[in-house]
């Protein structure tokens, strides 16, 4: 079926499978920034904002799409690179392969939760697996990207 | 130093943080044909017939292979240099299948969806047989896992094939019988590891293409590129001359990555069809067709007198190979190599036992490699000896290790080069609150804390066999391209080596360009593991850039018109030592490249290493137990790490962080369960527990350097060693909290539970 989306801020009319996954139909699309890390909606990394919330898109049907904004990584390059640069200056982001879903979901937290607290970022983050850093520099990165203690 | 030891960002930090196409599947073409396997779903069957004309037959499907279209010779997946001391145990495809997952067919189709149809219409028709599936009966089990007549291993690894014994080990110094009689006070326990899984989140893949000149190209998410290539050579009969091998970014490895299990499904295909084509494994396959830590039994005898001298240490083991003996005896054997040494007053030490083929998994190469599981049976023995002693158990340890400047029963008269564990171990009792704290503290409402601890070693680079080269170039533009065929699998590694390469140079990490890795280009390197990077491959980057420095300042004074020990070089100008003549290393490196005569500047250098100096750590646990459920909640973990001279302050800390992390999920929840049947029953992140973000407490973590007289800048390593400590120190912060010994991992709370009910 074709869709008709905005990505990213320019809209996009795509051809895809009923059963299409928008995390597949992204990476078709040349939207490599989207990775997929366990088929069962549990890692994060396939993190991209519908209307500006964070989803899993490795399980959101590409059709649901159909109408809306889709903002990947690639859209928000100034933003994920102000907290990259923090990211990378402790450290935290090691293999960097769960970092663009991992930068989705703190970039979405910062709009989202005004001043939280270590308990609310890792609840808002819990979903964003991560195998080498062990979260503590990520945590150390994000309280200093949000300015919080 | 300019820039060892400081906390640089990694230098391709940002492109993987914000997600540029920089992994295996991101390079992959479009008309890529996509490989799906059929795998066996008993755990020991024979392919009695298989029919794929169907399959074949549907619009898309572009190949099908089985056993009786791959070539018959015998390889392993084990990526260690060659001769490898691991078996060649298996074929690409065989009529015989060993475990649940094991490889039936390979189907390639122009899409994903194709290929699962084909892959349904595929009939298999299996006699099957009775799986080898206890490893501690697995030796006397009427199935024999490889009964094939054409296993070859190297070297005698002490395999006795027709009883599922892949290797045996048997290494004494003094007689351990005669001491263990001799010793006041001696305490026994067997201890179980389990099988863990690597868990990194780009799961394995690669994809191949054949170039313009007909040769196969292979790009890998792997950390071995040349030891895959020569993997392929073999398994393919091809020339190894025939194959280019590229690592792109790597989605992480921890060891997995060593152990080569896709390459030569995509490699084949392309052969066939002459197409490109890319295997990229699921998270279910990662989890069950793949590679997990070799599960172990460790039956430990310590000897001590009242004074607290350890003087024997026996340990028998039997570790589970799974289906192939992938690092099988090397895993093994470093369950003594880094048990035996560490403490050094013993007049008699002997590690035996024996690796077992059962019908599972295959287990391969995962951080710790060994010493992981050696650290859980030798530590909680010593705890359990300091507990039979009345002793505290840092005394204890501070009185036997091994320290710098000392030898001991397995290192035949070598000296270790440097230590700095007893400042590790007064560090780290210093942060937890030691003796504030231990044993145990009653928190009140059935709650109550414990603290526990645990010291280990490991090695660094392989030693006597593992080499690496590197080779620096100044480019015409007065930049340097540094190149390796190591594999930065996101520790920075890469950014570490221009660190170095920078401060012989003189130069800022800017002007360094890092290539990595591509057999067509780099010079040879083993690849990243055994924790070799830094200490090996580094200490060819500072063999390489001292040559070259020496070879710009001696074309600067040729140049200058002045001898070579007239110049002074700054990284940026040299100059005659009298000051009055100068030249620019940015123009002398264009007149290296102009006019006839000349030639432009490169160092090479290899480097080799005859010992493994280890890395030292000491971890402090502190958990709080529930009397009335079991549960073990990790209040604190302090690790304090002697890795010679940190490289880069902030990476290592990361590294240490990621490896204790690993370690806590090991110590308290990650199993790699089978049912009755031998299928895994943890074949998702579902059922397979990794720590999430809630599951960290507090872990803290500090360097107490020391100097390595043989590595780079002092430099020993780091990777490994951080995940050793935390299974062993929570379980005796286990104990001593509540008095329940758990000598099998996990700590779950079932046990912990089942313990307070037998005290």
């Amino acid at each position: 079926m074709q869709i008709e989306v905005t990505v990213n801020g320019k809209p996009a009319v795509w051809e895809v499978d009923n059963d299409a996954m928008l995390a597949e139909t992204l990476r078709t699309h040349g939207f490599l920034s989207v990775r997929k890390g366990c088929d069962t909606s549990c890692c994060g990394l396939c993190t991209v904002w519908l209307d500006g919330k964070p989803v899993l898109s490795c399980t959101v049907l590409s059709f649901r799409a159909q109408g809306r904004q889709i903002t990947t990584i690639e859209g928000l390059q100034p933003q994920a690179e102000e907290f990259a640069r923090i990211l990378a200056a402790e450290g935290a982001e090691q293999c960097g392969y769960c970092s663009p879903g991992f930068i989705m979901t703190v970039l979405a937290l910062k709009q989202e939760i005004s001043n939280p607290s270590e308990a609310d970022i890792i609840h808002y983050l819990t979903g964003n697996l991560c195998r080498c850093t062990g979260y503590l520099g990520q945590m150390r990165a994000i309280k200093k990207y949000l300015g919080v203690a | 130093m300019k820039w060892v030891g400081k906390p640089i960002a990694k230098t391709d930090a940002l492109a993987i943080a914000t997600g540029r196409p920089v992994y295996t599947d991101d390079l992959s073409v479009p008309n890529t044909l996509v490989i799906k396997l059929l795998r066996s779903p008993h755990a020991f069957a024979r392919i009695k017939a298989i029919d794929t004309i169907a399959a074949a037959k549907l619009a898309g499907v572009e190949c099908i292979l089985t056993y009786r279209d791959v070539p018959g010779v015998r390889f392993t997946q084990a990526g260690q240099s060659y001769p490898e001391p691991s078996p060649y145990d298996r074929l690409i495809l065989e009529d015989l299948v060993r475990y649940v997952g094991d490889e039936v067919a390979i189907i390639a189709a122009v899409d994903e969806k194709t290929a699962l149809r084909a892959m349904e219409l595929i009939k298999v028709e299996y006699e099957v047989l009775a799986p080898v599936l206890d490893f501690e009966t697995a030796h006397e089990h009427p199935s024999t896992v490889h009964p094939e007549s054409d296993l070859y291993c190297h070297f005698d690894i002490g395999m006795d094939q027709l009883n599922n014994i892949v290797a045996s080990q048997n290494i004494e110094k003094g007689d351990v019988e005669a001491e263990l009689a001799r010793c006041e006070v001696v305490v026994e326990d067997t201890y179980y590891t389990q099988a863990q899984a690597h868990a990194m989140m780009e799961t394995y893949r690669a994809f191949s293409y054949l170039d313009h000149t007909g040769r196969l190209v292979v790009i890998t998410s792997t950390q071995i590129p040349f030891h895959v290539r020569r993997k392929l050579s073999r398994a393919l009969e091809i020339p190894a001359g025939k194959i280019r091998v590229i690592k792109p970014r790597i989605g992480g490895g921890f060891g997995g990555k060593q152990t080569a299990a896709a390459e030569i499904f995509p490699a084949i295909v392309t052969l066939k069809t002459g197409k490109p084509a890319k295997l990229i494994y699921e998270r279910q396959e990662t989890f069950t067709c793949t590679s997990s830590r070799h599960a172990m039994r460790l039956k430990v005898r310590l000897g001590a007198d009242r004074q607290g001298y350890i003087r024997a240490v026996d340990i028998q083991g039997l570790s589970d190979t799974g289906a192939y003996g992938d690092h099988a005896s090397t895993v093994f054997g470093v369950v003594g190599e880094k048990t035996l040494p560490l403490y050094n007053k013993t007049k008699a030490v002997r590690f035996t036992g024996r690796v077992v083929y059962t019908n599972k998994m295959p287990a391969g190469a995962l951080r710790g490699y060994g010493a992981t599981q050696g650290a859980f049976a030798l530590e909680s023995a010593v705890n359990k000896l300091a507990a039979e002693l009345h002793m505290d158990p840092a005394e204890l340890r501070l009185k036997n290790i091994i320290r710098a400047g000392e030898t001991c029963l397995t290192y035949g008269g070598k000296l270790l080069g440097s230590s700095s564990l007893d400042r590790c171990i007064a560090q780290g009792k210093k942060l937890i609150g030691w003796d504030e704290k231990y044993p145990r503290r009653e928190m009140g409402q059935s709650k109550v804390r414990g603290i526990g601890m645990a010291v280990t070693m490991q090695g660094s680079g392989v030693a006597g066999v593992d080499t690496a080269s590197i080779e620096i170039r100044l480019n015409d533009d007065g930049n340097y391209t540094l190149l390796t065929g190591s594999t930065d699998m996101g520790t920075g590694s890469d950014t570490i080596l221009a660190q170095m390469a920078a401060e012989v140079l003189d130069t800022s990490l800017d002007r360094i360009i890092v290539h990595a890795a591509d057999t067509d280009i780099s010079p040879y390197d083993p690849g990243s593991y055994a924790s070799s990077t830094t200490y090996v491959t580094g200490m060819a980057v500072v063999k390489a850039a001292t040559d070259l420095k020496q070879q710009i300042i001696a074309k600067a004074a040729a140049f200058l018109e002045t001898p070579p020990e007239e110049v002074a070089f700054d990284g940026q100008t040299l100059r005659t030592l009298a000051g009055d003549r100068e030249i620019s290393l940015e123009k002398l490196a264009e007149l290296l490249v102009l006019g006839i005569g000349k030639s432009q500047l490169t160092a090479y250098a290899t480097h080799g290493s005859n010992i493994s100096p280890p890395p030292f750590i000491a971890g402090f646990a502190e958990v709080e137990v529930d009397w009335e459920t079991g549960k073990v909640e990790l209040i604190d973990y302090v690790a304090v790490v002697d890795c010679g001279t940190v490289m880069n302050a902030n990476l290592a800390r990361i590294q240490a962080e990621g490896g204790l992390v690993q370690g806590i999920g090991m110590a308290l929840y990650e199993d790699v369960r089978y049912d009755d049947k031998g299928r895994m029953a943890t074949d998702s992140f579902m059922q397979y527990k990794i720590p999430c973000r809630q599951d960290i407490g507090q872990v803290r973590v500090q360097f107490e350097e020391s100097y390595e007289p043989t590595g780079p800048f002092g430099a020993k390593s780091l990777g490994e060693v951080v995940i050793n400590t935390p299974s062993p120190a929570i379980a005796h912060a286990v104990y001593n909290a509540v008095g329940v010994s758990i000598t099998s991992l996990p700590i779950t709370p079932e046990k912990v539970f089942r313990g307070l009910g037998n005290r």
